[in-house]
Formats: C-alpha cells, structure tokens, sequence
C-alpha cells in the first residue's frame, strides 16, 4: 500500500535492496506505477518508492527545489503554482499517482520541451541508490556544478536501470505571465513549414493532427498580444485542459489500441512515408505514430531522415521497443549498466535486452 | 611542478613511438623538439607547466583514430587540447604522454538554419560558430568571456559557461550531438539533430568529462534565433549586499535575465580603466542586467527591473542608450579578468558556486580571508546563477606568494561547499581542484566517478590524473568530505 505522508524510507529501502543484491532477486522499481506500459517487460520483486515522499526543501528564490522521489508531481506542481513557478519540461504523468521519481528516471517531456527543455536539463543533483547498495549523491542544488562526471543527468532517462533515485533536485522558473492557444486549419507540410518559420515567436508548444495546428504563446501579455496579432488565427478556449490531454495522452488521438510509436526527428523533416495515423508535437520534432507497420520498417523511415523510434505503448514489449544502439554504443552501455549495478537487478531488460 | 601518470611507461621507446606517430601523420604534424613542445606545456592556468612526450596535431578524424589507437596500444596516455584556454590546468600536458592537439579541427561542416543547427569541427571557435550562423538571424547562445579563443571542443568538455547562461543554459544544454572517439579508436554516435537519443544520456556524461572518457571529434549544437532586442541596464549599489540583494528581488519577481552579472569595485575599476565602459568607478558593486525577447516584452521588462533595482537601494539606475554603449557595458565585463592582470603581476581566478543566498556572508569571508592573506581579491560574479570567480592578484615573483595564494583559494573553494555549493561551477577540476575534490565529494562517489571511467577507458590512459582524484590521493591530502553543509568534524576549525 502507498503511504500518504511524507516519510523517509531510504535506510528501509537501501535494506531492501541490500537482501536483493545478496539474493540476486530482481527489482521491478516502480513510483506511482502510471508509466508501466513504458520500456520493455521487466520480471522482478515488486519496489515500491511511492513511501519514500515529500518536499525536501523548495526556495523560491533560488529556482530550486528537492524532493523525495515518491512525492506525487501533482504535489510539487500544486507547491510551485502558489509561488508562480512550474517544472518548465511540463512531466507527463500518465495517471494520477505519477512521482518526480518516476518523471526522472523516465526523462520524459511533455509539449513544452523543444522550447524550454527536457526532463534532464533540469536536473540539478540527485541521490540515489545504487546496484552496489550504496547511497550516493551527485550535483547540487545549484545551478551550476561541474566537479565530476554528470552523473544526475545520466541518471535522468535510464529507467532505474543505474540506481533507485531517492530525492532529485531541479531547477524551477517562473510560470509566464499569460499564456494563449491559436489554431490554423493547413496540411501536415504547411504546418511543419509554420513550427519552423515562426520559431522565434514566443511559442511553448506546437502541435499538428487531423488537419489543424495548435500554437501555445507564453510570455508577458504584451509580447504574447504582439505575437497574436502577428500570427493570426483563432484562440480556443480550454487550452490548459487540451495542453494537459495531449501532454498526458489523453486527447482523443491517443483512444486506440494500435501500437504507438514515438518518432523524434530533426523538426523540419518533411511529412514522412510510413501508414497510421500522425500527431505532430514539439514542432515536428516528437511525432506520433498509431500504426501497424513493421518496427524494421518505422526504424528505417527515422533513422534515414536523422531520427529515431519508439515503441512507445503496445505492441511487441518483449523485443526491442528503443531504436537499437551501435555495437559500440550497446558494449559501453552494458559496461556502465555493470559499473552501477553489477548483479543486474535493478529493472532488468527495462531498457533493451540484456540491461 | 612534477606531474606525471601513475602509469609505468619506464619502458616506453620514446623515438620509437615518435617515428611510429611519423607513420601515422604528415612531418609537419609531430612535434617533439624540446623548444616546439614549450607553446603546449600549460593552459590558461600557467602556474602549472610541464612538457609533454610529443605532440600531435592531426586533421582527420582517422588520423586522430590511429593515433589513439597506437597509443592505446603502447599504453601511452593522452590529454586532448583545444585552445588551451582552460583555467583549471585540464590539457596540462603530461612529461610520458601525447599532448593531442584539435586545433586544425578548424570546420563548419553544415549550418542548417531550418532545424536550427550547426554541426561543426572540435576546433572551432565559439564565437565562429555564432559568426557562421549569423546571417540566418541565429547564434549559439553560451559565450564564455573567453568565446574569441576558446573551441568548442573544449566547451563540451568542460560544459563552459557564459553570462547568458542563466536563461539560454550552459553548454550541455545547448549540444544535441557529439562524435567521439574512445581511446580504443571506437567511434560513438552520441544523439544528433533529433532529440532525446534512445540509451543512457552520454551526451551528459561526455559533457564536463574534461577530456577524461573520449576524444570529441564533432560537435552538433543548438542554434537560437536571435532574440528581437536587447538592453542592458546598469545599476551602482554602495554596498555589495544590496547588489546580492537585488539580484533576488529580479528573480523573485519571476523575471529571469538573459544576463545578471556583479562586479565589485576592484574589477569595475579595473576593468574601467581598460575598456572605458563607462562604470561608476566609485560604486561599491555594479549589476548589469540584461533583459532580451520581444520588443514589447523587454520595453515591459526594463521598466519593472528599474523599479526593483531602484527599491533595492541601487544608487543609479542606467539602461543602455544604443546598442554601442550596451555592447561597452558587456566589454567591460567580458574583459575583467585581462583588466585585472593588468594591475596585478598575476592574478589567480577561482570559480566556485553557491546558493545565492548566502552570498553576503560569503563575501564578507573572503574579504577577510584577504586580509589574513593580505593578498588584494576582486570579485566578479555571474550573479544570476551563483557562480563566483573572485579572483586573487599576486605576484608570482615574490616568494612563497603563489603558495599563499593557492592556499587562500583552497579556502575560498572550501567554503562554497561549506555553504551548500560546489567547488567548480564552469572551469572545471582538472588538475587544479583536484585535492578539493576529496572535500566535495566522499569516497563512495569518487570510487563511482572511477566506476565511469573504467567503462570507458580501463586503462585509464586519457587524461590520468586528471578531474577524479584517486581515493589514495584523498587519504594523503586528508582531507575532510563536507556535507549538506555540514563539516564531518565540526568541532575543528576549518577557515
Ligand atoms: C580570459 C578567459 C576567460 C574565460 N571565461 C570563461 C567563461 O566565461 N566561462 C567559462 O566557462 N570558461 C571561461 N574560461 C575558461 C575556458 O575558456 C573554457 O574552459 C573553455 O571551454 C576551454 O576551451 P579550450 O578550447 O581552450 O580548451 P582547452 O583548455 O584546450 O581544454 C580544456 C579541457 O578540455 C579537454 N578537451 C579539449 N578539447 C577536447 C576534445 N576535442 N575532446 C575531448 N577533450 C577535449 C582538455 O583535455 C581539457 O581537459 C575563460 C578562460 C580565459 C582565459
């Protein structure tokens, strides 16, 4: 059962994980559990760090905030509206109970991240506990540091693969002064055009699908007053709710069974060649794909214009559902995988096969 | 200063290994007469000299393979060098190793204005890059002060700053992709135009690696459209800690600068004297503080910010008039470290950061500090941020005065990890903040730093010695791990 309040469990955790290294059992690391569609099937004694939450400490001042992996994003996103501030990579949350920790070690970002930057960027230190049993913290709670290899950062995106993230600083800034939504009726090719030629308007997301493009301003009122007059177009009303549906895949595009693919390329790559059905986000950059096409063949159609692809829901989650790495890349991976966590317990296979 | 690898290369063939680089690279690509080797025995740290075995300027990434590869095998190590600007004595050569130089890496492989990146040779300057990009209406937003010299090479290698960075980020968020070669001649693909690459983020840990896990043999960064205006405005305090002060009130305002710096009166005044930037030479701090975006946006901004400056007790409020006295304000600034060698035989630039907060008592430390030491410190300040360079003036040539500023600086770094912050915020370890290390961070995690390291290079022949120091070196310099602030012995007298 989770708990509700906030609690330090590290030392029960780190006990825990200590019988698991000196068992060899593996460990299924699981937050709120919302983003277990994610990554590849992993077999592993249920770990729970939901228990191990709260607000470390938040300064307003500072842009900086720690809290304990479990603590529910709603929780730390309600704590920074009071003070008019926000994660800027605006986390996914996939279900209600989504932690920081969970957010972390996905390092997936929602609408805003080609502008503002991702999940990682905003990373400033961590602690966490390793596959060797130890806790041990990298970065700071300042904005800049660069004694010792980024190890936060590493972490950020690897799945629980490396460690079990037991309280994460960020950077945190300001929410804009106001924000606003228009939408343009074009083609796919026009509206890859218009992310591309408008990118220096005060844009935070811009979004394509079923033939309209969606454009959020943010800035002070004037400049998103200015850019409104420049560009056109009509505004739409619930624009925090339809933010969050396409951030959270809950917009209507997302209602299917078909697998669904993640393919990020360089922005202006032109409306590619594959079947299914396309969503268009972080201005041509991540785009959506509900298909059943062949992984070979989707893996192919982004690798050739720069890219990559996910498996990102359904579909096969046995085999491989992140674009396959280099030789080279795969050995260093399976190195540093040993170097954290060398009784290969910690989400095994989440990632790829093999770690 | 003797410093030399752990590395038994006792039995190393020096001339043969020299005319096996001559097989691998054109004659005028080797060098290793004693008076050609000299220009590369230091950085921009020049305390620290020492000359290596050979030097190698390759201008293939295939030349750069083979010679890494012979080295590799002949467990010879290696220190890659960009511009050799660095402050942190990262590309000291060492006396049994290659000094690798990028330097000919001179190229702009592609600018593509419509995905806004630039893909670009290790050895290009920074502020070429913004220079290529230019006529699309973009540029590369971090400019460290030294952005005329520096590579970019040696920016992903350090994660340099600049005074934009508060806003735009530092370097590691401004790369999106990196080619690199192991020491083993294995080329990595690390990420690209498209973001968010598939794996562990190597492009974070190549980052700040400082030469230690790869040699980066090309570098994909983010271009930024050019914002519509910019202004600066200047504000005099007659007390260091108002300026502190009103840095917060900005920020608290849920404004955030393109650029928030602090100078206090000894860099104004220096600075002041060599760029005639206009500074009020008897305030006893400056913010400049700049404010970019949309028109509307700045015009909205500079008002507001004028106000908040002028409540923090600000003694004059200036804002640039024209785009030739901003860019003065900046001069000044991006010229404050050669300013203040020039009023001060040598001068020594530390660069520790800290929670902003605390910046008045930090202040008020090091200025007794100075006392004690009685060694002059002014202090620039990239204030947004919390990242302090006070820079020490000494005279090299008198003696024992370098051991007494090396020693104060220690303990300037000392107490921005006393104080919750880090002991290098953009320069990096290398090999001068090497015994600090022990201070910031506990053998546990200094042992994980090896972990890394030995995934890449188990030989540990790229860099030894250098970033990371052994657990061994730690116990020798006895040195005490401070914590969350807290000292493990707080019982002892430490400043
Ligand atoms: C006057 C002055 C002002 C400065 N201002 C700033 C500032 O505002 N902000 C800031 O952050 N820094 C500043 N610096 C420090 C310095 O300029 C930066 O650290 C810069 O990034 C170093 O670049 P470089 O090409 O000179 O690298 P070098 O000094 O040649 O090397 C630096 C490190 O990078 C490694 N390296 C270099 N190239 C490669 C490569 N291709 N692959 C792998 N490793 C490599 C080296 O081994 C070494 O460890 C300043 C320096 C000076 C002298």
């Amino acid at each position: 059962m989770a708990a509700t309040m906030d609690a330090d469990i590290g030392a029960a955790l780190q006990n825990t994980l200590l019988e698991a290294i000196a068992q060899r059992t593996p460990l299924r690391i699981a937050g709120g559990d919302s983003k277990s569609f994610y990554g590849r099937v992993t077999q592993g004694e249920h770990l729970s760090v939901a228990g191990h939450r709260g607000v470390v400490s938040y300064e307003p001042t500072e842009l900086v905030i720690t809290a304990r992996a479990g603590t529910p994003l709603a929780d730390i996103e309600a704590l920074l509206a009071e003070h008019g501030q926000a994660l800027p990579f605006e986390p996914p949350h996939f279900g209600a109970g989504s932690t920081l920790g969970g957010a972390i070690a996905s390092g997936l970002s929602g609408p805003r991240r080609p502008y503002a930057g991702s999940a990682r960027d905003f990373v400033l230190g961590v602690t966490v506990l390793t596959g060797k049993g130890e806790i041990l913290r990298f970065g700071g709670q300042v904005m800049k540091n660069v004694a010792g290899f980024d190890i936060s950062r590493l972490l950020a995106g690897s799945l629980g693969t490396l460690g079990i993230l037991l309280d994460i600083s960020l950077k945190v800034l300001p929410r804009p002064e106001t924000e606003k939504t228009l939408v343009f009726e074009c083609s796919d090719a026009e509206a890859i055009q218009c992310f591309n030629t408008w990118s220096s308007q005060p844009l935070s997301a811009a979004l394509f699908g079923n033939g309209r493009l969606y454009l959020r301003l943010s800035g002070s009122v004037a400049a998103v007053h200015a850019a409104r007059g420049r560009l056109g177009g009509e505004t739409i009303a619930d624009a925090t709710t339809f933010w969050a549906e396409v951030r959270d895949h809950r917009h209507s595009f997302f209602d299917d069974d078909v697998p669904l693919w993640r393919l990020s390329l360089p922005p202006a790559t032109p409306p590619l060649d594959l079947p299914g059905a396309w969503l268009l986000d972080w201005g041509g950059a991540q785009r959506w794909l509900k298909t059943s096409a062949s992984a070979e063949a989707i893996r192919e159609t982004a690798a050739k214009a720069g890219g990559h692809a996910t498996l990102f829901r359904g579909g096969d989650r046995h085999s491989e559902v992140f674009h396959p790495l280099s030789p080279s890349a795969a050995a260093l991976h399976k190195r540093l995988k040993a170097e954290f966590d060398p009784q290969a317990i910690l989400n095994p296979g989440r990632m790829y096969r093999g770690f | 200063m003797q410093i030399s690898s752990t590395h038994d290369t006792s039995s190393l063939d020096k001339p043969a290994l020299i005319s096996a680089l001559h097989r691998l690279l054109p004659g005028d690509s080797v060098l290793f007469e004693r008076e050609d080797l000299r220009p590369y025995e230091c950085d921009g740290l020049s305390a620290y000299r020492e000359v290596p075995l050979a030097v190698c300027l390759p201008q293939t990434v295939e030349q750069v393979r083979e010679v890494l590869r012979l080295c590799h095998e002949r467990n010879v190590p290696v220190v890659a060098r960009g511009a050799g600007t660095g402050l942190s004595g990262g590309a000291l050569p060492l006396s049994n190793g290659v000094l690798l130089s990028l330097a000919r890496f001179m190229s702009i492989l592609e600018i593509d204005p419509v995905n806004r990146v630039a893909r670009v040779q290790p050895g290009v300057r920074n502020l070429a890059i913004s220079q290529a990009a230019a006529p699309y209406g973009l540029y590369y937003a971090p400019d460290p002060s030294s952005q005329i010299a520096c590579t970019i090479g040696g920016n992903v290698a350090e994660n340099s700053g600049g005074v934009h960075c508060l806003k735009y980020g530092l370097t590691v968020h401004n790369v999106l992709g990196l080619k690199v070669l192991t020491i083993a001649g294995e080329l990595l693909e690390i990420g690209g135009a498209a973001l968010d690459a598939p794996g562990y983020d190597l492009l974070a840990l190549m980052t700040g690696s400082e030469g230690l896990l790869g040699v980066i043999v090309e570098v994909t960064v983010k271009l930024l459209p050019k914002p519509e205006r910019a202004q600066v405005v200047l504000a005099a305090f007659d007390d260091v800690v108002k300026a502190g002060e009103a840095v917060g009130r900005i920020i608290g305002a849920g404004i955030i600068p393109g650029g928030l710096e602090m100078m206090d009166n000894l860099a104004i005044r220096a600075a002041e004297d060599f760029i005639h930037a206009g500074y009020p030479v008897d305030a006893a701090a400056i913010l400049l503080c700049e404010l970019d975006g949309a028109n509307e946006e700045v015009s909205e901004q500079i008002l507001r910010v004028r106000q908040l400056l002028q409540e923090a007790g600000a003694t004059e409020v200036r804002t640039a008039r024209d785009e030739q006295e901003r860019a003065r304000f900046w001069a000044g600034r991006k010229a404050a470290f050669p300013a203040v060698g020039r009023i001060s035989p040598d001068y020594y630039c530390m660069d520790g950061t800290i929670p902003r907060k605390r910046l008045p008592e930090v202040l008020s430390r090091i200025a007794e500090l100075s006392r004690e030491y009685d060694l002059p410190v002014a202090n620039v300040f990239h204030a947004g941020d919390g990242n302090l360079h006070p820079l020490i003036l000494y005279d090299a040539n008198k003696p024992g005065e370098l051991e007494r500023t090396e020693e104060f600086g220690g303990k300037i770094l000392d107490l921005c990890v006393a104080v919750g912050g880090a002991i290098t915020g953009e320069h990096g370890v290398g090999m001068e903040k090497i015994n600090q290390m022990c201070h910031q961070f506990a053998p546990p995690e200094l042992a994980q730093f090896h972990s890394v390291k030995h995934a890449f290079d188990p030989q540990g022949l790229l860099n030894p010695g250098k970033a990371v120091p052994t657990l061994h070196r730690c116990a020798e310099f006895g040195a005490m791990h401070v914590h969350g602030g807290k000292l493990s012995h707080p019982g002892l007298e430490r400043f």
